[in-house]
């Protein structure tokens, strides 16, 4: 890169900012390094409860493979995990759970609603389903679809990585603060003793355990 | 519980079905032009009626299954002796649920499925309940342990209330649920609340309270649990987290 030695013979290592080529040298924004980074690993906590978690499947099956996208590690403890994909209807039942899912991942985190019943409801217009868990929880990507195919989840999932390369670490509104800890519950820990009890973790200044 | 086993001057023959793995076996046969209404009944029908003579109101054959229709206070009594008599053996409860008219002279009538795989029947009960009683039913389950379940979602859908059930709640609802009973005629489709009720009052829901103690079957075991695992569960485990 630009950081080169002068050639022996000289008193010492010297570090010289001139370019001494054309070659190896990338200018780039620290924005744009780490979020390439995080677009392409985004790890998937895969939430499915209908026939779109099938889809879901197939596509991270080596057909459609998923592993194309830096996603082929599949979270199944939202602790570890990037994007929520909510594939499938949720039922009022589930809505708490899904809710608690979502405020276990660390910041940064992302949302895919896949398929018309997580979106909207879709055909269950009835007593038991939630109306879009959007009104649960905060969705970056929908998936249209009854269930979506595979190439339209991939879609979705690029849609997202465009979304995350044009993300400012600047921007903290960004964050999302949405998160209700409930300080009377047994499993509450106050967000600093949770910082400090992780760290180090991540690379980045918004990556925190505790995630506020 | 008693198998009610006869003695073996009372069992019956050994009968070779169609399809068994008897070499004598004949093969079996897809029945045919079987009339909607009529028709052979099941024979156990009539041995319930010679039986319990008040308690049967009417025998229905509909496409070949055979429904019988019973005093709701004798149910119990028919389904133990169904289930112990060696010449009937209905020793499999497939389903109870409800059905519900919009008829005000029968209203609503609680269903139990029988099935003697012994000798490969199938039987329908039914009980209506006249309109203006309480909605209330036998509980089978001193019969068929597997009724739990099937009369707590009965309970949960209809509010079928059944007498001698051992804990009787709701199943597939939270028990938490304060708009009433689905799967009825008055429940409108989208439930009485809003949605923002409706969302509020689910969100409001604790997901670690979900299991009850008496579902994880901690209560009765949980003096004879060793001390550091009782120490653990009194202390709240962390489960799930």
């Amino acid at each position: 890169m630009g950081l080169t030695t002068r050639p022996a013979g000289g008193t010492g290592t010297v570090v010289s900012y001139e370019p001494q080529s054309s070659e190896g040298w990338v200018a780039t924004k620290l924005d744009f390094l780490v979020n390439w980074g995080r677009a392409n690993s985004l790890w998937p906590m895969p939430f499915g409860t209908a026939c779109c978690a099938i889809e879901f499947m197939a596509t991270a099956a080596s057909k459609f493979d998923l592993a194309r996208f830096g996603m082929e590690r599949m979270s199944f403890s939202p602790r570890q995990a990037d994007v929520l994909i909510c594939a499938g209807r949720v039922p009022f039942k589930l809505a708490p759970i899904i809710r608690r899912i979502w405020q276990q991942m660390p910041q940064p985190k992302w949302c895919i609603s896949m398929g018309a019943c997580a979106s909207s409801g879709g055909m269950f217009d009835n007593y038991a389903v939630v109306q879009g868990i959007d009104t649960i929880i905060p969705v970056d990507v929908y998936v249209p679809g009854c269930p979506p195919r595979p190439e339209g989840l991939l879609y979705g999932i690029r849609m997202l990585q465009e979304k995350v390369m044009r993300e400012r670490m600047s921007n903290t509104a960004r964050l999302r603060r949405e998160m209700e800890p409930d300080p009377t519950s047994r499993l509450f820990i106050p967000p600093p003793a949770i910082d400090e009890l992780s760290e180090p973790f991540g690379n980045s200044v918004n990556q925190t355990r505790s995630a506020l | 519980m008693s198998t009610g086993l006869a003695p073996a001057s009372e069992t019956p023959p050994r009968i070779v079905y169609p399809g068994s793995a008897d070499p004598n076996a004949p093969r079996p046969v897809t029945p045919t032009g079987i009339p909607h209404r009529g028709g052979p009944e099941n024979p156990s029908a009539a041995a319930i009626r010679a039986q319990f003579p008040d308690a049967v109101r009417r025998v229905d054959v509909v496409w070949g299954e055979t429904t019988v229709v019973v005093a709701g206070d004798k149910v119990l009594e028919i389904v133990r002796w169904l289930h112990d008599q060696p010449l009937h053996l209905y020793t499999y409860l497939s389903d109870v649920t409800a059905v519900e008219f919009r008829d005000p002279e029968e209203p609503i009538a609680v269903v139990w499925h029988l099935r003697s795989l012994a000798y490969r029947r199938f039987l329908r009960l039914k009980a209506e309940i006249p309109p203006g009683a309480p909605l209330e039913a036998d509980s089978v389950w001193p019969v068929f342990k597997g009724a739990d379940w099937l009369e707590r979602e009965c309970y949960d859908m209809f509010g079928i209330r059944f007498r001698g059930h051992p804990d009787l709640r709701r199943i597939l609802m939270w028990e938490q649920y304060l708009e009433g009973f689905p799967l009825r005629k008055d429940f409108p489709l989208r439930g009485r609340f809003s949605r923002a009720e409706q969302l509020r009052q689910a969100l409001a829901a604790n997901p670690e309270a979900r299991y009850s103690m008496e579902e994880l079957s901690i209560a009765d075991a949980f003096e004879d649990l060793p001390p550091s695992m009782r120490a653990r569960l009194k202390g709240g485990e962390k489960t799930g987290e």
